[in-house]
């Protein structure tokens, strides 16, 4: 069957690829950009995505219910982010800086935690058969689309609106853009940062929970490479807005697909260069979109990255 | 926000003191703040521990006893710190600058790649030759690597902590694909990796000891980047453009130059880093070269507030922490990964801290000094 698509695979593969890997970028942007809309920028959801995979795992296994593991996983992640979010505001601590920190410290956490969840397989996220009109396994295959990914193509506009036409996310981008004008109308500055930031945790540890328990689909200490990371800087390139972070979250999804769908037409020659496809992307993108001499359209003001 | 920054990126500018005891004093107050935080962490660790079941004054005796207990748990923890000397600098020196440079684990590996390309190429030449020539190569590479970081934030405004953590992944894949391709030893069956330097090649031993050369070149690079940083006018130059960049632009300063300049030695001593696990301890470049020394180096650097001399204790401190992991994981059945626990606690507790900086003082400072 697979001669008869024959290099039609590639791109039947990046799709469905695109789809499976793009998922957890997307839940981590999404949450990211919630928290930088405030004006605080978490750079700790790469150890919140790590550290969601690992508990959703975990709970997946004893509970044998892999959508608790999936709670449980943004429960853990809104953990990480009100300790982010409280150590933040803290005075003259960085925000940044911080967030290298709870990188390390999720990461390490959940290896420590983790440990005795390697071997065990748990019960796995179902999938939705979108490709049963056809006989080719990989259209099938493709079409085979997660729970998850849904939740995360209707969560984008939801948040988008409730940016543009909600007293919460009114007060939200107050925050984010003028401090001092948001306390002269009353708001609270840092209850609202920190809400932010555990509400961007929570996303975060549902983005790490999809890597163990749909794609790929199971727990070890190499599980995450980087996505956290890439994600932060794709919230950037979406110019902090939730349905540009899911187009962003798609190609990159697809860039990271490039190089299993070469590798299962036969092109191995580079696969490890492929892997990086990524983060050459996410650079590339950065260094187009960014520029020295004016702020980035769109960042809210307070933030620091963007000063 | 600038003046938050400010804090944690750039040390204070200090004047050199004119009597010894006001100088003794000062160290006596910088030392507080690490110290009590250190103290905390231990507490916090001792509690997690304990939620474990395992007994936290089991788990500081067996700490204290792998990392400083005997000669040789010392010479190992002198050993672990040699990496982090070198990667810690990856973080500090741009850190002059305001510039928070996270990438130091990419640094490495690019330097202990194109360090394994250069020995085994040179195979048979003088080892002195060879040796030189890898060194100075990966601090070529390691250097490039991070001044990319540099040069992106400088013209592109390109945010330099992410895209230095990107270039980590992007070092790790050409690793991957020169040592499972082009590159690999046939030999190599289980773990890819290139092939020997060759037994002629490698630094070794200092007499008398089990500690390889690496710590010395890494103390070295510590004075140079002290003296560079505050006994220079280049030094001086680049703290006042990490202080504000507006006015070093007003008074003339080269930025661009001082970003690029220091970002590449932040760069080549951590490339040197990855040489050092190459010449020293692998004889080859493989996936053993990403071990998260330079994510432990962006720790000692931070703990250091980034002070090139205070580098070597906070290093051989975290290197002792690292050691102690082998004892805790054979006696209290601890997982490996305790003592990354510890160093994430560690780096969360000293940076809260630094609210209290300023505040907590020994000894307090008389007005006229």
């Amino acid at each position: 069957m697979s001669e008869a698509i024959g290099w039609w695979g590639v791109p039947l593969a990046v799709f469905g690829g695109a789809v499976r890997v793009s998922t957890p970028f997307l839940f981590v942007s999404l949450g990211e950009c919630i928290t930088e809309r405030s004006g605080r920028i978490n750079l700790g959801l790469e150890g919140t995505l790590v550290m969601g995979a690992m508990s959703g795992y975990a709970v997946s296994y004893t509970t044998g219910s892999p959508w608790l593991g999936v709670i449980a996983a943004g429960a853990v992640g809104v953990l990480m982010g009100l300790a982010h979010g409280l150590i933040c505001s803290l005075d003259r601590v960085n925000d940044i800086a911080v967030g290298i920190a709870l990188m390390l410290f999720g990461i390490g956490l959940a290896f420590y935690l983790g440990k005795p969840f390697i071997q065990p397989a748990a019960p796995q996220l179902p999938s939705i058969d979108f490709g049963w009109w056809s006989d080719i396994p990989q259209v099938r295959a493709a079409l085979k689309i997660n729970a998850l990914f849904l939740v995360g193509v209707a969560l984008a506009p939801f948040l988008l609106w409730t940016f543009k036409n909600t007293r919460w996310g009114l007060i939200l981008r107050t925050v984010g853009e003028n401090a001092e004008a948001a306390r002269a109308l009353g708001y609270a500055i840092i209850p609202t940062r920190v809400i932010a930031t555990c509400v961007g945790g929570f996303l975060g540890g549902i983005g790490g929970s999809f890597l163990s328990l749909y794609y790929p689909g199971s727990w070890n200490e190499r599980l995450s490479s980087g996505q956290g990371i890439t994600a932060v800087a794709l919230v950037i390139f979406a110019r902090w807005n939730p349905m540009l972070c899911f187009y962003a979250s798609l190609l990159f999804g697809g860039a990271g697909a490039l190089g299993p769908s070469l590798q299962s037409v036969g092109v191995t020659q580079g696969y490890y260069l492929f892997n990086a496809a990524p983060y050459v992307l996410t650079l590339l993108i950065m260094i187009l979109t960014c520029s020295p001499k004016r702020t980035l359209i769109g960042a809210p003001g307070e933030l620091s990255i963007t000063r | 926000m600038m003046g938050e920054e400010a804090v944690t990126a750039t040390p204070r500018v200090g004047l050199p003191s004119a009597s010894i005891l006001p100088g003794l004093r000062a160290l006596a107050n910088a030392l507080v703040q690490p110290v009590a935080a250190l103290i905390v962490s231990l507490l916090l660790f001792g509690l997690f521990v304990a939620f474990a079941g395992v007994n936290p004054l089991h788990v500081y005796a067996y700490m204290f006893q792998g990392s400083f207990g005997s000669w040789f748990s010392v010479q190992n923890s002198v050993t672990r710190a040699s990496p982090l000397i070198l990667t810690a600098l990856c973080t500090a020196l741009p850190a002059q600058l305001g510039l928070m440079i996270i990438g130091g684990e990419g640094a490495l590996v690019m330097g202990g790649l194109f360090a394994a390309l250069v020995g085994v190429g040179m195979n048979g030449a003088s080892p002195l030759l060879v040796q030189c020539t890898m060194a100075l190569v990966a601090m070529v590479a390691g250097g490039i690597w991070i001044a990319l970081a540099g040069g992106l934030r400088h013209w592109r405004g390109v945010n330099e902590t992410i895209s230095s953590l990107l270039l980590v992944y992007i070092a790790i894949a050409i690793l991957n694909h020169v040592v499972e391709g082009p590159f690999r030893d046939p030999k190599s069956l289980n773990k890819p990796s290139s092939p020997s330097i060759g037994d002629a090649n490698l630094i070794g031993n200092i007499p008398g000891t089990e500690i390889h050369w690496g710590l010395v070149f890494g103390l070295i690079a510590c004075v140079i980047a002290y003296v560079l940083i505050n006994r220079t006018a280049f030094g001086f130059s680049a703290r006042v453009a990490g202080g504000n960049v507006r006015a070093a632009r007003m008074v003339g300063l080269p930025v661009g130059r001082l970003v690029l300049t220091v970002c590449f030695l932040g760069g080549a001593a951590a490339g040197l880093a990855g040489m050092v696990e190459v010449a020293a301890v692998q004889e080859r470049a493989n996936a053993s070269l990403i071990a998260g020394y330079g994510y432990t180096g962006i720790l000692v650097s931070f703990l250091a507030r980034h002070n090139p001399l205070a580098i070597v204790p906070v290093a051989i401190l975290l290197g002792g922490i690292g050691a102690s992991g082998g004892l805790l994981q054979r006696h209290l059945d601890l997982p490996d990964a305790a003592t990354v626990v510890l160093q994430g606690i560690l780096f969360v507790v000293i940076l809260a801290s630094e609210t209290y900086q300023g505040r907590l003082r020994l000894f307090p400072e008389r007005a006229g000094e």
